[in-house]
């Protein structure tokens, strides 16, 4: 029988990046979109976790906010806003589903869309460094211990970046209950519940702490 | 633990040193240089006398040397400065020149120091063309540019490019900021000093103090705008503001605080415009500061309930951060960087016009529990964002990423 892996406790910092890609109009948006390496258009929705956010954000990303805040386009904004990340199996999907609603909503209208000059749209993206803490967990109740200290970093690269490095989509903590000899399938339901769109990182680790440590009964060791 | 990392641990968070820390691990045994032209003086100066030391705080081998020139090089490089933020500024054959054998020669005599070196951080354009005239080298050198230099006079660009091309990396400010290199282009926000004399706490007796200092009333509300004189900080519109709002706050003060503008002729008409337009009204104080007032700053954007940035063009806007982290919700422009800190009803506001920042003075001072609110957001928010310990953590990890030349996610083992 194999020896149950041990879950390794990282850390990540971001440090963003220029890609001298901007645009000032919803056509020279699309033209970006179609030009940017794909990693950018995942940054734009996601980038914004490893900073502040705050309770009730009109727009989770920065498309939507940008065709509401310089285009003024309310519908448009309403459909960025509603595309979810984590329902695409890559950036690359991601990508394709941010051009077809612009696309669309070019098609719509009969007059272009420009922004002022000093309210261009510069795509950016990430590059995340990811180190080891050095931390080891053996057993799945260890989690209860754990999860309270875990750095926004941390909760980041196990649970958002996760999903793009794990085949199921899925989080670290989850991938690794799987592979343990236990079943954990309650447990599995639950966090698979957890939607990581609408929260802040902080917001985000006290709900993994409440679904952990109500399936462990409050054990700590 | 050393006692500096521990008092910013105090401020910025136990959890924010412990992750520089871990970021800082893998660089130890690396020897980092930056390189800029004074010691005193100036933003870079005053950012690398805290980083440098925190640096080494970090246990990392960081050292800090300074390029000297005579004057036609000094004329040279704050034409230069000037050009990169727009200003028209013709450069002579004879200032371009000395501005390359200055470097040459500096070059020669950092000769040892620069070879050796890992990581060279070289801040702005004066020592930008050293690594032309180093000849061997081994480490990877980074350009950091901490101007605006989004709309750049063209040809004096053209020449500083010539240089830049040859660098590893580039840092700019902010996207906006940042011009089309052909190697990687981060950005890195700037910060503030949370142990500093402008950011410091302070007493509340002190801050008392300085309100009888200048004439103001410490027991009546204040709206407070800290900027230079320049029009387009707005200080007229920022009156306007403090009329409309007054009509419906007759205890209502006002200071206008900034630096001195004798060498500056539109700064010079600007204030006296402003003068013209406080004439008569003894609430409002216009105060001529010397540039190291950092007490009295410190105090005021504490005493006032309302602090303004009513600018009408901006490029960061630091004094916007130093009034958030004193738990105060800015009334702010909305323009530039000012958008980036001033998230709109969280923490602060953003306004456009004269009546949009009297109606916001009149909310907040209706609204005392949700201005408290928004301070204590707005200070989370500069903690999270704009402290220098998120500057240190930027720069070390695009140190890495730079060491590691690769795209997307680094994992370090």
């Amino acid at each position: 029988m194999p020896e149950p892996t041990e879950f390794i406790v990282k850390d990540c910092a971001l440090v963003t990046l220029a890609t001298g890609v901007r645009a000032q109009s919803l056509t020279a948006l699309r033209e970006g979109l179609l030009g940017v390496p794909a990693d950018s258009v995942y940054h734009h929705f996601w980038g914004g976790l490893l900073g502040t956010r705050f309770d009730d954000p009109e727009f989770n990303n920065d498309f939507a906010a940008w065709v509401r805040h310089a285009l003024h386009d309310l519908p448009l904004a309403e459909r960025l806003a509603v595309i979810d990340p984590a329902q695409f199996v890559d950036a690359e999907a991601l990508r394709q589903e941010v051009l077809e609603v612009v696309e669309q909503r070019l098609d719509e209208l009969d007059t272009p869309l420009w922004a002022p000059r000093d309210r261009q749209f510069s795509f950016v993206r990430g590059q995340v460094v990811v180190f080891d803490t050095g931390r080891r967990l053996s057993e799945a109740h260890e989690l209860v211990q754990v999860l309270p200290q875990l750095s926004p970093g941390s909760v980041f690269y196990h649970v958002i970046d996760a999903r793009s490095r794990a085949p199921q989509s899925c989080d670290d903590f989850s991938s690794w209950l799987r592979e343990l000899p236990d079943s954990h399938d309650t447990l599995l339901a639950r966090l698979a519940d957890i939607d990581p769109y609408f929260v802040t990182l902080a917001e985000l680790r006290q709900q993994y702490i409440d679904v952990i440590t109500s399936h462990f009964g409050g054990a700590s060791s | 633990m050393s006692a500096l990392l521990d008092s910013y641990a105090d401020v910025a968070g136990a959890d924010v040193v412990q992750h520089l820390r871990q970021l800082a691990a893998p660089l130890r045994g690396l020897k980092i240089v930056n390189i800029n032209s004074t010691r005193a003086g100036g933003g870079v100066a005053e950012i690398l006398h805290k980083l440098v030391p925190l640096m080494q705080a970090l246990e990392l081998d960081v050292r800090w040397e300074v390029i000297t020139g005579g004057g036609a090089f000094y004329q040279c490089t704050k034409a230069m400065h000037n050009a990169l933020q727009g200003q028209p500024a013709p450069l002579s054959e004879a200032l371009l020149r000395a501005y390359e054998q200055t470097n040459a020669d500096n070059a020669e005599t950092l000769a040892p120091v620069l070879r050796d070196a890992d990581v060279v951080f070289i801040h702005d354009p004066q020592p930008a063309a050293l690594l032309r005239y180093l000849g061997e080298r081994k480490g990877k050198w980074i350009w950091r540019c901490h101007i605006d230099a989004s709309h750049p006079q063209r040809s004096v660009w053209r020449y500083l490019r010539e240089f830049i091309a040859d660098y590893d990396a580039s840092v700019f400010s902010l996207a906006d900021f940042a011009r089309p290199l052909p190697h990687p282009v981060y950005l890195v926000p700037p910060s503030i000093d949370p142990l500093s004399e402008k950011n410091r706490d302070l007493p509340a007796w002190q801050v008392t103090e300085a309100c009888h200092r200048h004439q103001v009333d410490s027991e009546r509300p204040l709206m407070l705008q800290v900027s230079r004189f320049d029009r387009f900080k707005d200080p007229l519109g920022v009156i306007a503001a403090y009329r409309l709002a007054r009509q419906f706050m007759p205890a209502l003060q006002l200071v206008l605080a900034g630096g001195s503008a004798d060498d500056d002729p539109e700064g010079a008409a600007v204030l006296e415009e402003v003068h013209a337009a406080a004439a008569g009204d003894d609430d409002i104080k216009v105060l001529l500061l010397p540039s190291d007032a950092h007490l009295t700053i410190n105090a005021l954007q504490r005493a006032g309930q309302f602090v303004l940035q009513k600018s009408l063009r901006e490029g960061f806007g630091l004094t916007v951060t130093e009034a958030m982290w004193k738990g105060k919700p800015v009334i702010g422009g909305d323009t530039g960087g000012i958008r980036l800190q001033v998230i709109n009803h969280h923490t602060g506001f953003l306004v456009s016009t004269p009546e949009g920042a009297a109606l916001r003075v009149r909310y907040l001072h209706q609204r005392g529990d949700i201005a408290a609110e928004m301070g204590a957001k707005a200070r989370e928010f500069v903690r999270e964002n704009f402290l220098i310990t998120r500057q240190l953590r930027d720069y070390l990890t695009l140190v890495t990423s730079v060491l590691h030349a690769r795209e997307g996610r680094l994992e370090l083992s």
